[in-house]
């Protein structure tokens, strides 16, 4: 005898409730009720369930449970598993390639290259001999503790993901600007993206690829760090002055080279600062991605909770701040050169 | 603007000024041009065509009426001035004559030809060649240097850098500006950043220039340099200029035709002396009633035409030009009123001028009813 049995009475569903009467598992609480055995006391209306699935399934045994729910969109995914893995398998493999590669790469080769060559890149970047010190100084740091390995992992990893994400973002970012429809369509998704736990990401992928691809990982970070540099694109674009767009047009620009020529060049601080945060999140969403085999400084994060080897994990956690640090400082310094050639604005 | 800058600019002015009777062709015509803004404009067009005005068109169907049947014939060579307050429609006008606004209906010909049932690939070659534009905010790309804004125009053709350097640094030279060309426009003042801005539209070597309120933001004394520089230029060059102002001294001071819109509609256009001396609406007496009218009116729109035959030029005080101000007659007449003086044209008598008339000429005259 449950709640809202005399509803279904009263619209007359009766036959229709008992024809699914066939029995499903039991759950707990079913299981529970039954041992107490008075299963036909009446409830008060102080305890009057909620309407739900499962209130409403215990009066009326065709209506699915919440459970069923979970399980139907379980079964669901699994049923689109194997032509969804047929699509994206091949596209996204190119980003295993490149995570291989790249780890391969900076791990492989000797620290005496490797590292001159990321003091290049600072300085190419910032063009400031402070920053190249600051990173020398960071990096050198790390290497001293010899966490010299996971950090050049992580960064491999980072230079890839913010690699694909700026390459995939900034055209989209490009797009939604010049399209209020697309810009509507893309936001809910942002946000999306954006709001939901970096640890649902995950789960999906689990399904979908064996945990030993680097792709597993690399479609996780770049999907949750995509969103900056795309909204930041959006922005930069739609922001640049009215009147010198006017301008351009009265001029008899075409629309490539109004792009190319004014609304690009124009939007770039914007798009660097959305570079920047990529970046930064990246590098968050690394240490979650040691879950699934990401390798890096993440994982004796992740060795340090498991095995409660506090001094492993807290130096691992400040290697991921230096890390963290120098990348935004070398980040901000590019940036700060480019609004310095545009300084009016 | 100081009196005497105004003087001396106004005579600047005149080699260029068309003469009455024998105007220049006209480039550009707008034909029964209205703009209506809102989601539908073609049923408000209907309701303004059967006489409804701007506030009840705002009131009763909430559309903005932006322009209304407006007629203008813009002369080869000559400044075209377009004077109103703001919210009168003149940057909406402006914008017609390139398409950077679309019209809810008429015609804007240029050589004849209705620009209006052009593509976009023949009105860009139009804004490339034909018509180039200078704005009140300067709109200079802050990414460039000041050589590569003025050579937009060229580089938007698709010429290479060596080549248009030659020809943007003599425009920046002739502006004033030699030496700045590897500056950012941030580096550079208001007044010179506008003079990229003119610079940028000469260099394009478009035979039209629209100037939308170029001046506007530039403090007095730089507005009046710039005026200076731009008859200067104008004396030189003979473009065709539609100009856009809200500051009568300006128009007065630029204007072969001036054109004074209020609420969308031309109020009154034509030269402007006879606008000052014949106001057709109190809107325009308001207008013109705090003007130096002295400086503002020559000598040919107060005469009496014509020479007296068999009079020797005994009873004359002298010769004037026709183009001379009322103000430099006075002063050499020393604010005598008995004088008279003989208006010369070409060296040539065209009329008497009594020193009455021009005392009669100071006073704004009412419009009757």
């Amino acid at each position: 005898m449950a709640t809202y049995d005399g509803l279904f009475d009263a619209l007359g569903l009766r036959a229709w409730c008992d024809k699914g009467a066939d029995s499903g598992p039991m759950s707990m609480a079913d299981l529970l009720a039954k041992t107490k055995g008075d299963g036909a006391a009446t409830v008060s209306a102080w305890d009057t369930p909620f309407p739900s699935l499962d209130a409403l399934h215990d009066a009326c045994m065709a209506i699915p449970q919440s459970r069923d729910l979970t399980q139907g969109l379980e079964s669901g995914f699994l049923g689109i598993r194997d032509a969804l893995r047929w699509v994206i398998d091949p596209i996204t493999q190119p980003l295993s390639w490149m995570l291989e590669d790249m780890l391969w790469l900076m791990t492989q080769s000797p620290w005496w290259i490797v590292m001159p060559v990321l003091f290049a890149i600072t300085w190419l970047v910032s063009r400031s001999w402070k920053i190249v010190g600051f990173v020398a100084l960071m990096l050198g740091l790390l290497a001293f503790v010899d966490h010299y390995h996971e950090a050049m992992q992580t960064l491999a990893i980072i230079f890839v993901c913010a690699f694909v994400c700026v390459l995939l973002g900034v055209p989209i970012g490009i797009a939604m600007s010049r399209n209020d429809k697309l810009q509507r369509f893309v936001i809910p998704i942002l946000d999306m993206l954006q709001t939901l736990p970096p640890f649902v990401y995950l789960i999906p992928l689990i399904f979908l690829f064996s945990v030993t691809e680097p792709k597993l990982y690399g479609i996780a970070i770049i999907l949750y760090a995509i969103v900056p540099v795309v909204r930041l694109t959006d922005l930069g674009i739609r922001l640049v002055d009215k009147d010198v767009i006017e301008a351009a047009d009265a001029f008899g620009m075409t629309n490539r080279q109004k792009l190319f020529g004014v609304q690009i060049p124009l939007a770039l601080p914007n798009i660097m600062a959305g570079v920047n945060q990529t970046i930064m999140m990246s590098l968050a969403m690394v240490v979650i991605a040691s879950l699934v085999s990401a390798p890096g400084l993440g994982v004796l994060v992740l060795r340090g909770i498991r095995n409660l080897e506090l001094g492993v994990g807290l130096v691992a956690g400040f290697g991921i701040v230096v890390l963290a640090i120098a990348l935004d400082r070398v980040t901000k310094a590019s940036l700060a050169r480019i609004d310095a050639s545009q300084a009016s604005r | 603007m100081s009196n005497n800058d105004t003087a001396t600019m106004t005579e600047a002015r005149d080699e260029s000024l068309p003469e009455d009777d024998a105007r220049r062709p006209v480039k550009v015509s707008i034909r029964n041009l209205y703009k209506i803004f809102g989601e539908d404009p073609e049923r408000a067009l209907e309701k303004v065509k059967a006489g409804m005005g701007k506030p009840e068109l705002l009131e009763s169907e909430n559309h903005v009426l932006g322009l209304s049947d407006i007629n203008v014939d813009i002369r080869d060579g000559e400044i075209t001035v377009i004077m109103g307050l703001s919210g009168s429609g003149k940057s909406t006008l402006i914008r017609h004559l390139n398409r950077l606004i679309e019209p809810t209906a008429g015609e804007i010909l240029f050589k004849g030809d209705d620009i209006l049932g052009w593509g976009q690939g023949q009105l860009r070659e139009l804004r490339r060649k034909n018509m180039s534009m200078v704005f009140q905010k300067f709109a200079l790309l802050p990414h460039r240097t000041v050589t590569e804004n003025a050579a937009m125009a060229l580089a938007t053709r698709g010429i290479s850098r060596s080549e248009y350097e030659d020809e943007a640094t003599k425009w920046l030279d002739r502006v004033g500006l030699g030496g700045y060309g590897d500056q950012y426009p941030h580096q550079l003042s208001g007044g010179m950043q506008q003079r990229v801005g003119i610079a940028r539209a000469l260099a394009s070597n478009s035979d039209i220039m629209l100037m939308d309120e170029a001046f506007s933001a530039l403090d007095p004394l730089i507005r009046t340099d710039m005026q200076d520089l731009l008859l200067e230029l104008q004396g030189e060059l003979h473009k065709t200029v539609v100009f856009i102002t809200h500051d009568l001294d300006e128009a007065l001071k630029l204007a072969d035709h001036l054109v004074i819109l209020k609420d969308g509609s031309v109020v009154q256009q034509g030269e402007p002396q006879h606008i000052l001396l014949k106001p057709n609406d109190p809107y325009i007496e308001d207008f013109v009633a705090d003007i130096n009218r002295a400086r503002v009116l020559r000598t040919r729109s107060v005469m009496d035409k014509g020479v007296p035959k068999g009079e020797g030029s005994g009873d004359y005080a002298g010769d004037v030009d026709q183009n001379d101000n009322l103000e430099s007659v006075i002063a050499r007449a020393e604010g005598a009123m008995d004088k008279r003086y003989r208006v010369m044209k070409d060296g040539k008598p065209v009329g008497t001028l009594k020193m009455t008339e021009i005392m009669k000429a100071l006073v704004p005259r009412k419009v009757e009813g």
